[in-house]
């Protein structure tokens, strides 16, 4: 006797639970009782599960019968006919879903030569094993399975043509490649997911080389003519937005050019770009500083009104304007009305971003590196046969990380790319690297990818032959222009006189416990005291009480003990202005600190 | 070392460590000239002057950053092998913390247990890892029967096991006896009966109580040593144990006691001294990051264990421990539970000289380190 639970709960018990399960799987089959219906077994427990609820994540698989798939080929050629679709298979009970749970009592053979009578099901491709975006790196069955998994990743990142309709969009950092294209060296993955429709990356000319070192530590070496020819060129959208938000009252926002009566006006310059309703016209020029939106606001506090009850002009100002170092073009502007009804105005800022050093670059099997140099035409190494490399890759970058598929990619690219065909490099499916190197060697090339290359700058020929192909490289969406900062001096925080952090406030790089710790044990204490001199502060300390006195105008600035008023000598003292707030707190808990006194020297 | 060579040496004592000064007497032959000698002195020292720490070098932070940086490189855990005769030590970080915290009781005690050379044979290492072990009377017993109408409580042995620690129900009858006042005590070729003497109300607490009693009895070996593991290491036999007692086991006379040891530091302070526990804080962290395969100096970790041990007890890297000893408040307050240290300094009036690095950088003056350190000599009219 065996407990039987639905969805974990409960129903009864059966008897014969073999034959009960397999008369459920039958059913599922034949299309009498729902395909997303799994049945578990569990035969140490003696217990069956049939889950029919959500959330169960399920994979397909050919059903086998007496050890052949009952997928034939009659199957197949339906299939490309188009007489018939996936979902009849799956309606025949050709295919099925199994879940987890079922998988437990499932025996799959991985490839059809494996199958045997035990076997209960057939996986539909080797490949199934990875998920999509692991499926796009070609030739993946070559590396190690964490570069997979970094190779998807990278992908996900990278700028291509994310959405046809980009231009009606307000999409929050939007990127646009300006000339995708397909990939030379494709998975079967690739043609399903239609992925020329929506390419991203480029087909690029690569050499496995050193080059002065400009590529080191995973640097890439971008060649300046093609970059000027458009390789890897992107767009960048980014929306501002403001909205006409409500107060009690009755006072609402106003987007419009500012009066110049406002309290917080900004100069005129900064208005510059607005047109009569507030909002900048399109394609002009934005710098930081620049309003993009005017808005105006009511005043904070009603009482301020009942002050200057005579005049309008209390309204505060409340543009958006474009912070520290940001810039672009007005692109596109929307008026609408948001979920609430108050008037939403956006702005689409447009930036064309030529890769530049410091830009990220990936091929597709997580060898990513930033752009060291973007060398000039004249200076980039050729070939014999004249052929320039678009972008220089280190060598050091395969020997610890065994990317192999790297390495096929680049010949499979260039058998593409000379024959005029795409390479298929689908996961344990793709096309053997001994037929392409002797496809390669037909094709008048070296069979090992490499070629005789000349130093562009000297013309002499190198010492080594150069390892050169095409492959697909991707450029990710992390872009210096994005994160380049520095300050020098600049804004502080309120309460401890700290500078500020983070790029969009202009802040500065902290300084941390651990660095303070190497300037110490380098002895550097004069250094590291001026290091940390940002918040330092002067503060009148009583002499008498050991507290901190305060300056009284009304006695010509002079400073004034807290409990010895006058009668206290006064000295001067230099401290961060942390350490004041500290001695604050202290006596906030209650605690007298009392500072003594004495000459330092 | 003859007279006149011992007049030389005289000279120079106060200039160099005492070991310096033991390691050229005993080295220098007694035919050497005295101008020789003299060389030899005046090449040491100006290598021992040479090798000297500068003032104002900010040693702790130096080996705080040295045995730091290359902890952030050590795997926190290290594999299980599941099923492998071998002894399952912490290593890795958790391991350093184990010792620098000087934790009390350690995850997992072991011993390293070296043999005369005379025992030093596998049968004899055999006999001796299963004379330590300990076993408790629970382990030999198949079943437990209480009876609560009569009273007794019934022990089920196994006798093959009893066989294997050449037991017999008689040695154990005479084991318990001493343990079981109140009860008669009946035995046969396996088991043994306890009866409740005097009147017998029926409740089951007594008998129970007698049985979880009679579970934890020791009935061989050395306290707390729960598995014992005879390997070989360089020609020789030596046995590890899983479960420390390093006083009892130094007292076999089958014993290294030399090289004999343990994992358990304060078990060693207790046992052999502050000394004992200083050079074992030291072996320990060493072993640690030689398995990890880092390169940290001695002297770093040496630095540490001096800290730790430096006013005769282990005292741990903890806020309870060294760093409960600074002489700094804000320094203390700054390190962990600042409300506390604050409140307790406030309500002693504690004085805080400043005199140390982290204050210092606090209020943003100079630490006294490095280029911190000089100041005028000459008094300010």
């Amino acid at each position: 006797m065996v407990d039987v639970y639905i969805n974990s709960k409960f129903v009864g018990t059966i008897d014969d639970s073999v034959l009960f399960v397999e008369d459920i799987k039958d059913l599922r089959r034949k299309g009498m009782i729902s395909n997303e219906v799994n049945v578990y077994h569990n035969l140490d427990a003696h217990e069956v599960h049939v889950k029919t609820d959500e959330g169960r994540a399920r994979r397909p698989l050919i059903v086998v019968k007496d050890g052949k798939p009952l997928l034939t080929e009659k199957h197949l050629e339906q299939l490309t006919q188009g007489e018939i679709t996936w979902f009849d298979l799956v309606r025949q009970g050709v295919i099925e879903y199994l879940d987890a749970a079922e998988e437990e009592n499932a025996f799959v053979a991985y490839v059809e030569e494996n199958v045997t009578s035990e076997h209960t099901h057939l996986e539909v491709t080797p490949g199934a094993l990875s998920g999509i975006a692991t499926a796009l790196v070609p030739f993946g069955n070559y590396n190690q399975s964490s570069r997979l998994i970094i190779g998807s990743k990278n992908q996900k990142q990278a700028l291509g043509f994310y959405a046809a309709n980009f231009h009606l969009r307000m999409d929050m950092d939007a990127n646009i490649l300006h000339y995708p294209q397909y990939p030379l060296v494709k998975t079967k993955i690739h043609d399903v997911t239609d992925y020329d429709q929506h390419p991203s990356g480029q087909n690029m000319i690569v050499a496995v080389m050193c080059y002065d070192g400009y590529n080191m530590e995973d640097g890439v070496i971008l060649n300046g003519g093609s970059v000027q020819r458009g390789l890897a060129r992107s767009t960048y959208f980014r929306p501002v937005s403001a909205e006409e938000l409500r107060y009690s009252g009755g006072l609402v926002d106003e987007v419009s050019v500012p009066d110049k009566e406002i309290k917080g006006y900004r100069t005129e310059r900064d208005y510059q770009f607005l047109e009569g309703d507030g909002i900048v016209y399109p394609e002009a020029k934005i710098e930081e500083g620049n309003v993009v939106i005017g808005r105006t606001s009511p005043p904070r506090f009603l009482s301020s009104l009942d002050e200057y009850n005579l005049s309008v002009a209390t309204r505060r100002e409340s543009s958006i304007s474009l912070k520290h170092g940001e810039q672009g073009i007005a692109d596109f502007v929307v008026i609408t009305e948001n979920e609430e009804g108050n008037k939403l105005v956006q702005v689409r800022l447009r930036e064309e971003r030529i890769p530049e050093i410091g830009d990220k670059f990936t091929s597709r099997h997580g060898q990513k590196g930033v752009t060291g140099i973007l060398l000039p035409p004249q200076d980039i190494p050729f070939s014999t046969r004249g052929i320039v490399p678009d972008l220089i890759f280190t060598p050091h970058g395969i020997s610890s990380r065994m990317t192999v598929s790297h390495l096929i990619e680049l010949i499979g690219g260039k058998v593409s790319a000379l024959n005029g065909r795409f390479v298929d490099g689908t996961l344990f499916e793709a096309e053997s690297e001994e037929d392409l190197r002797n496809e390669l060697l037909h094709l008048g090339f070296a069979q090992d990818g490499t070629e005789m290359f000349y130093d562009g700058r000297t013309g002499k020929q190198m010492l080594a032959r150069i390892y050169v192909g095409n492959m697909y490289y991707l450029r990710l969406r992390h872009m210096v222009a994005n994160k380049m900062q520095s300050r020098a001096r600049g804004p502080i925080q309120l309460l401890t006189r700290q500078p500020t952090e983070g790029k969009a406030k202009e802040g500065g790089l902290r300084l941390g416990e651990m660095e303070k710790d190497t300037f110490i044990a380098h002895g550097a204490s004069l250094l590291l005291k001026e290091r940390f001199n940002a918040d330092s502060v002067v503060i009148p300390i009583c002499e008498k009480s050991g507290l901190m006195g305060y300056y009284d105008i009304r006695k010509n600035n002079q400073a004034i003990s807290p409990l010895y008023g006058e009668d206290s000598e006064m000295s001067s003292i230099e401290m961060s202005y942390a350490f004041k707030l500290l001695l604050d707190e202290f006596r906030s808990l209650g605690i007298y600190t009392k500072l003594n006194l004495k000459n330092k020297y | 070392m003859k007279k006149e060579h011992e007049e030389i040496a005289e000279k120079y004592a106060l200039l160099l460590p005492p070991a310096a000064l033991t390691e050229i007497r005993e080295t220098v032959p007694g035919t050497i000239s005295k101008e020789k000698l003299e060389q030899i002195f005046a090449e040491t020292i100006a290598a021992y002057t040479a090798a000297r720490i500068n003032p104002g070098e900010c040693v702790g932070l130096v080996s705080a950053e040295s045995i730091g940086e290359p902890g952030t490189q050590m795997t926190l855990n290290t594999f299980h092998f599941a099923g492998v005769a071998e002894m399952n030590v912490t290593t890795g970080l958790p391991r350093v913390i184990e010792i620098l915290d000087s934790q009390k009781e350690i995850k997992t005690p072991t011993m390293e247990i070296f043999l005369k050379s005379e025992y030093n044979k596998i049968d004899a290492v055999r006999k001796f890892a299963a004379a330590i072990k300990e076993t408790l009377l629970g382990e030999l017993v198949l079943e437990y029967a209480l009876n609560i109408f009569d009273q007794t409580l019934r022990l089920k042995l196994n006798t093959a096991m009893l066989a294997d620690f050449s037991l017999s129900v008689k040695e154990l009858v005479k084991l318990l006896k001493p343990k079981t006042k109140g009860f008669t005590i009946e035995e046969t070729d396996d088991s043994i009966t306890f009866i409740k003497k005097g009147n017998k109300p029926e409740e089951i607490k007594e008998i129970y109580a007698l049985k979880e009693k009679m579970k934890v009895i020791k009935v061989k070996g050395i306290k707390s040593i729960k598995q014992v593991l005879p390997v070989k290491r360089d020609e020789e036999y030596i046995v590890l144990t899983s479960g420390t007692n390093l006083k009892d086991i130094l007292e076999l006379p089958e014993v290294d006691a030399v090289r004999t040891t343990t994992n358990d530091i304060n078990e060693i302070y207790m046992v052999l001294g502050i000394e004992a526990a200083r050079q074992s804080i030291i072996n320990e962290v060493n072993k640690v990051v030689e398995a990890q395969g880092l390169n940290i100096d001695i002297r770093h970790v040496m630095l540490v264990a001096d800290v730790m041990c430096s006013n005769g007890a282990v005292k741990g890297v903890t806020r309870y421990g060294v760093v409960s000893e600074k002489a700094s408040v804000l320094a203390r307050a700054s390190f962990e539970t600042p409300i506390k240290h604050l409140i307790n300094a406030a309500l002693e009036g504690e004085i805080d000289n400043l005199s140390s690095v982290v204050e210092n950088v606090m209020i943003n003056q100079p630490v006294p380190l490095g280029t911190g350190l000089p100041g005028l000599i000459t008094k300010l009219k």
